[in-house]
């Protein structure tokens, strides 16, 4: 059995349907010594927005039951400095860059988009509507479906890039904020941030993030997001998927395949093994060529839906 | 030379003091570690998916030809010969996993990661400075200080006797040990900080070296900048990936207003004492 595990992402064709998720691989520089960064699916960069962020004072991070919470706070050295140094890098290694973009209003998403149109080695867009980690809830777009899709237009406005718009499983109709960005025209989806959590350490009765709420990942929200990749991909067929949430292993990521991803993305997977994006996907290969199916996108087609 | 991963076998692990040591066989990371850096340690590989923990090099074993450690057979490990050791004190779930290993368990270990402490250009009588288990990376930096023929004097400090990390042995690395407790249990009673001015006199060192808790660190590298004497601290940040992607382990460095957020993975754990924004720091602990 040949597998050939390259697919089609929004008209961009990846190596492998394993991509490396925004804020778990840094701007992809970093893992250089540790993978080969034109080997994989792609490398979604840490968030980008238009002035450099210093992000949230520490503890950033606790562990949590199969996962950890974060509350880094978009930490990036602005567009101009990611342009000139890890974009250039990414590009020159050979990488699939897919550039995220954050922004606080639609006009600076829009802006963002229009200075990232035509750089040399950008593949995709990713439009992060819904980090958790911000000053005001009115920045998480994706919780808002008119709002989600006025960021997406201005993006749409100002760039031809294939755009993936990243929403949030915070809500409490999914689907109706993936038809309004997908309207508005954002050519796919990445589904899904972390959940909003807290956690308190009860010898300092104290909240355990200075931030007090963070993001949840890790496979503790595996079972969340597959859901989130089976309704959306229900209702609304045809829209390419990333699905994203607590990826470690091949069989995680053929389940997100199953259910009508178009890809993964592994995200807090690579702060345990520097070369999990690697590893899932060569598994991913392996366990298609056990199955007799010769390419990922046949997958969704063979999940047997009912019990 | 880049980190790699190692699967791990655990050589031995014993008690040092209140602390514990573990020495793993990592012939890779051993044959590239330098004083001052880390291994990022997983212990377990259950499905609570734990993430690792950080800890600083102690000691590193290199042994050449087809030597090996007494009673060990490099069979089951494959080649190489060397041995990394790390300290740690039992504080929650992941070092008590660490403390229930045994020796011929496996760790999933990364290493060796981060920036070493800089030694002298020239011999030059150095300061080495620790606080509780924070002092471990102080004994391989003044091992490689004496092969390089400097002048090693050990100030080392802890709350009480107990806590102190072997002193035993610093008094055999150093030219000198003195020891200060919080509680006067051992040596004089009060901070590491306290007898510095008066061996930095003394001494003359020309460098200082500290590492331990985040006040000892600010108030060590302000004794050494008032004496004019540069000063290298090796922080303890809790950090998820240790490889410069989670952007977790950040801590201010100055002087330039405002302060820039590093990564103590990449960019330290070793920084220039006068670098950090120790003010920004310490209202958040």
């Amino acid at each position: 059995m040949t597998v050939d595990l390259s697919v089609d992402l929004c008209g961009v064709r990846l190596r492998t349907p394993v991509l490396a998720a925004s804020g778990c691989f840094g701007f992809g520089r970093e893992m250089a010594g540790w993978v080969d960064l034109a080997a994989l699916g792609g490398v979604v960069t840490k968030s980008v927005s238009l002035e450099p962020r210093r992000g949230r004072p520490t503890p950033r991070m606790a562990e949590t039951p199969s996962g950890m919470l974060n509350a880094i706070g978009l930490q990036n050295p602005g567009v101009e400095a990611f342009c000139a140094g890890d974009l250039e890098f990414l590009a020159d290694a050979g990488a699939t860059v897919v550039a995220s973009l954050v922004g606080r209003s639609p006009e600076e998403f829009g802006r963002l988009a229009a200075r990232l149109d035509g750089e040399p080695g950008l593949a995709l867009v990713e439009v992060n509507l819904s980090c958790p980690n911000v000053e005001h809830r009115g920045e998480v777009f994706a919780t808002d479906p008119a709002a989600a899709a006025e960021v997406v237009a201005a993006v749409r406005q100002a760039t031809g890039t294939p755009m993936l718009a990243k929403l949030t499983a915070d809500v409490t109709d999914l689907v109706a904020v993936a038809r309004a960005v997908t309207d508005a025209g954002a050519d796919g989806l990445t589904l899904i941030n972390t959940l909003l959590g807290m956690a308190v350490d009860t010898r300092t009765r104290r909240p355990r993030l200075a931030a007090v709420t963070g993001g949840l990942s890790g496979p503790a929200i595996r079972p969340v997001a597959v859901r989130c990749v089976w309704q959306v991909a229900q209702a609304l067929p045809g829209v390419p998927i990333v699905g994203t949430g607590g990826v470690v292993s091949a069989e995680d990521a053929a389940e997100f395949l199953l259910v009508g991803a178009t890809a993964v993305a592994v995200g807090t997977g690579s702060f345990i093994n520097p070369r999990a994006v690697v590893e899932v996907a060569d598994g991913l290969e392996r366990y298609l060529a056990a199955h007799g199916v010769g390419s990922p996108a046949e997958l969704p087609a063979l999940f047997k839906a009912e019990r | 030379m880049s980190p790699v991963r190692e699967l791990c076998e655990v050589l031995e692990r014993r008690r040092v003091g209140a602390y514990q040591a573990l020495t793993l066989v990592a012939p890779r990371i051993a044959e590239h570690a330098r004083p001052g850096q880390f291994v990022h340690v997983l212990a377990g590989r259950d499905r609570s998916f734990p993430l690792r923990r950080p800890f600083s090099i102690h000691r590193v074993e290199r042994w050449g030809g087809s030597g090996g450690p007494p009673g060990w057979s490099p069979g089951a490990s494959g080649a190489g010969l060397g041995a990394v050791e790390i300290v740690f004190d039992v504080v929650g779930a992941g070092t008590l996993a660490l403390s229930r290993l045994r020796p011929h368990d496996v760790v999933d270990v990364l290493g060796p990661l981060g920036r070493p402490f800089t030694p002298p250009e020239a011999p030059t009588g150095c300061l080495l400075v620790g606080g509780g288990y924070g002092t471990a990376p102080l004994f391989f930096l003044a091992t490689e200080l004496r092969t390089r023929r400097c002048r090693v004097d050990f100030v080392v400090g802890a709350a009480s006797a107990a806590r102190l990390l072997d002193p035993a042995e610093a008094g055999r690395l150093g030219h000198s040990l003195t020891v200060t407790t919080d509680d006067g249990s051992a040596g004089r009673r009060g901070l590491v900080t306290d007898p510095l001015p008066d061996l930095l006199a003394r001494t003359g060192a020309g460098q200082l070296y500290a590492c331990g808790p985040m006040p000892m660190l600010a108030a060590v590298s302000r004794v050494a900048a008032a004496a004019g004497v540069p000063c290298q601290v090796a922080v303890e940040e809790q950090m998820a990936c240790g490889t410069g992607i989670c952007f977790s382990c950040v801590l201010p460095l100055g002087p330039e207003e405002p302060t820039r957020m590093a990564r103590s993975c990449l960019e330290g754990p070793v920084f220039d004492g006068t670098a950090i924004a120790w003010a920004e720091l310490e209202p958040s602990r």
